[in-house]
C-alpha cells in the first residue's frame, strides 16, 4: 500500500515548555480510514496540526515522500484537508457560499471551478440550495456539515477531521457519521466517541501523554477494555464498582 | 439563540433590493455629503429630502415604522454632542434665564443650528437604514469591496459581522452562569465581578481569533483575500445611481433659487 503520510521520530513542545508529543512514529496509508485516539491533553489536536504544516518540526512529517516545509506548504494544505472541532472557528465568512468557496479560492482555481466545486462539495454533504444562507442562520448539524465541505471543496486527498460527533445528539451524530462513510478517500479521525471510531475505522491509533501507545486493528484495539481502561478511554475498575452499586 | 439581525428585511424583495449595491453605496453617500452641505437656513430643501427618502422607502417596501425606530437610534448622540451649542452660540438671544448666579441666554442663530445637526443627521441616518434594509450585508461588504475600499477593512468589517452574534451569546451564557450563582452582594463585588467577566471574554475572543486563524491557514490563506466576482452593474444600477444624484442636484438648485 502507497504511504500517503510518514510521521517520523515527531517530538514538539510548544512555546511555554508544555511538551505536547514524543518521538511520534506513524505511517498512514491510502484509502484507510483511521482513528486516532486518546484522553483529553493526550497530544491529538497538536499531532493532528502538523499534518497540514500548521505547526512544523524540522521535517519530521512527509506528504507523499516528500517532507512539508515551508516551500511546499501550499500544496500539502490542499492535499490535506483538516475539519476543525468547532464549526463556528471553521466557518467565518458571511455567505456559506464565500466559506466553501474559501480554499478552491485560495487555490487559484478560475470563477468556473470554484462554482463548480462548491456545489459538488455542498452536495456531497447533502447540503445543496444553502449556498447564499449566513451561517448563525444554521442548526450546529447543518454547520458540521458545512464546515466539511469547506474542506472538500478543495479535494483533497486526506480528509483529517477533529472531533465530528462532539456536541451533536444521537440523531445528529448517526446522519453525520452516514455522511463521513460515504466519502471515499483516506480519512484519519480525531475523537474520543468509540461508537463512531466501531463504525467508520479499521485501524486504531492511542495517543496518550505525547506518545503513540497503541496501533492495531479496531476490532482487537476496542476489544481489549484494559488497555482502554488504562489510557482513560473506558471506565476503570474503580467507575465499574461505582456504577454497579448504582 | 435569537438576535435581532442587523439587516433585517434585506431578504426581502423590491426594485430597491435588486439593485447593486455599489450602485446603492454611491447613492447613499451622495445623500449625505448633499445633506450634509446644504446650508443651514434652507429648510425647504431638508423637506425635500425628506420627501425623497419617503420615496425610496416605499420603493423599498420595507415598513416604514421600521425605518424610523431604527432612525431614532441616532437622536441621543446627537443630543449629547449638540445640546450645548444654543446655550455657546453668540447672536441674537432667543431666551435667556436665570437660574441662581448664572445667566444663561439661548441664542437663536445657536438654537437653528441644533435643529439642524439633528435634522442632517437623522436624514442620514434614514438613509442609511433604507440601505442596510434593502442590502444583504455580505453584498454590502461585496460592494465595499469591488469599490476599493480596503480589503483589510473589510476583512474586519466581516468578521464583525459573523462573530458579534457568537460573543452575544458567550456574554449571555456567562450572564447566565453568573446570575445562578449570584445572590446579590455589595456593589463593589458585583462590578468587579462584571470586570472578571469582560477579561474572560476578552481572552476567549482572543483565542477564538487564533483558532479561526489557523482555520484559514489550513486553506491556503496567505494573507491576501480573495474573492469572486458575483456582482453585475447593470443599466439599472447606473440608472438609480445617477437618478439620485440628479435628484440631489435639483434641490439644491431649486434651492438656490428659491
Amino acid at each position: 500500500m502507497e504511504e500517503l503520510i510518514t510521521v517520523k521520530n515527531l517530538s514538539f513542545s510548544y512555546p511555554d515548555g508544555q511538551q505536547a508529543l514524543i518521538d511520534v512514529n506513524l505511517a498512514i496509508y491510502r484509502g484507510e480510514s483511521l482513528a486516532l485516539i486518546g484522553p483529553n491533553g493526550a497530544g491529538k489536536s497538536t499531532l493532528l496540526l502538523h499534518l497540514n504544516g500548521i505547526l512544523r518540526s524540522n521535517g519530521a512529517v512527509s506528504l507523499l515522500g516528500s517532507p512539508i516545509d515551508e516551500s511546499n506548504l501550499k500544496w500539502a494544505r490542499s492535499r490535506v484537508g483538516l475539519v476543525f472541532q468547532n464549526p463556528d472557528d471553521q466557518l467565518f465568512s458571511p455567505t456559506v457560499f464565500d466559506d466553501v468557496a474559501f480554499g478552491p479560492i485560495n487555490m487559484g482555481l478560475s470563477d468556473g471551478q470554484v462554482r463548480q466545486a462548491v456545489t459538488r462539495a455542498l452536495g456531497l454533504v447533502g447540503m445543496s440550495g444553502y449556498e447564499k444562507r449566513s451561517p448563525h442562520h444554521l442548526s450546529f448539524g447543518e454547520k458540521k456539515r458545512i464546515a466539511l465541505a469547506t474542506v472538500l471543496s478543495m479535494s483533497p486527498e486526506i480528509l483529517v477531521i477533529d472531533e465530528p460527533t462532539s456536541n451533536l445528539d444521537p440523531r445528529g451524530k448517526w446522519s453525520f457519521i452516514g455522511v463521513l462513510e460515504r466519502m471515499a478517500g483516506t480519512k484519519i479521525i480525531v475523537t474520543h466517541d468509540l461508537e463512531l471510531v466501531g463504525a467508520l475505522c479499521r485501524r486504531v491509533v492511542i495517543l496518550d501523554q505525547g506518545r503513540v501507545v497503541a496501533d492495531g486493528g479496531t476490532g482487537d484495539i476496542l476489544a481489549d477494555k484494559r488497555l482502554l481502561a488504562a489510557h482513560g478511554l473506558a471506565p476503570d475498575g474503580a467507575d465499574l464498582k461505582l456504577k454497579r452499586r448504582g | 439563540m435569537k438576535h435581532s439581525f442587523l439587516d433585517q428585511y434585506s431578504d426581502r424583495d423590491s426594485p430597491l433590493h435588486r439593485l447593486d449595491p455599489r450602485s446603492k453605496l454611491v447613492a447613499t453617500l451622495a445623500f449625505i455629503i448633499a445633506v450634509v452641505l446644504t446650508p443651514v437656513d434652507s429648510w425647504p430643501a431638508y423637506g425635500m429630502y425628506l420627501v425623497l427618502l419617503a420615496v425610496l422607502i416605499v420603493l423599498s417596501r420595507v415598513p416604514p415604522l421600521y425605518i424610523l425606530r431604527r432612525s431614532l437610534v441616532i437622536v441621543p448622540f446627537v443630543l449629547l454632542v449638540a445640546v450645548l451649542i444654543p446655550f455657546f452660540k453668540g447672536g441674537e438671544v432667543a431666551g435667556s434665564y436665570n437660574i441662581g448666579m448664572w445667566n444663561i441666554s439661548v441664542s437663536q442663530s445657536g438654537l437653528q443650528i441644533f435643529w439642524n445637526i439633528l435634522a442632517r443627521a437623522w436624514l442620514s441616518i434614514i438613509s442609511l437604514s433604507i440601505l442596510a434594509a434593502t442590502t444583504r450585508f455580505a453584498s454590502l461588504l461585496e460592494g465595499l469591496e469591488r469599490l476599493r475600499f480596503p480589503r483589510v477593512l473589510v476583512m474586519l468589517l466581516s468578521f464583525m459581522y459573523r462573530y458579534i452574534f457568537i460573543l452575544t451569546d458567550e456574554v449571555m451564557r456567562m450572564k447566565q452562569a453568573r446570575d445562578s450563582r449570584s445572590f446579590g452582594g455589595k456593589w463593589r463585588w458585583q462590578i468587579k465581578t462584571v470586570g472578571n467577566m469582560v477579561g474572560t471574554l476578552f481572552l476567549r475572543s482572543y483565542e477564538r481569533g487564533e483558532r479561526v486563524y489557523a482555520a484559514m491557514v489550513a486553506r491556503g490563506f496567505d494573507g491576501h483575500s480573495r474573492t469572486l466576482e458575483r456582482l453585475r452593474f447593470g443599466r439599472r444600477d447606473a440608472l438609480f445611481a445617477a437618478g439620485l444624484s440628479l435628484a440631489l442636484v435639483a434641490i439644491n438648485l431649486f434651492n438656490l433659487l428659491y
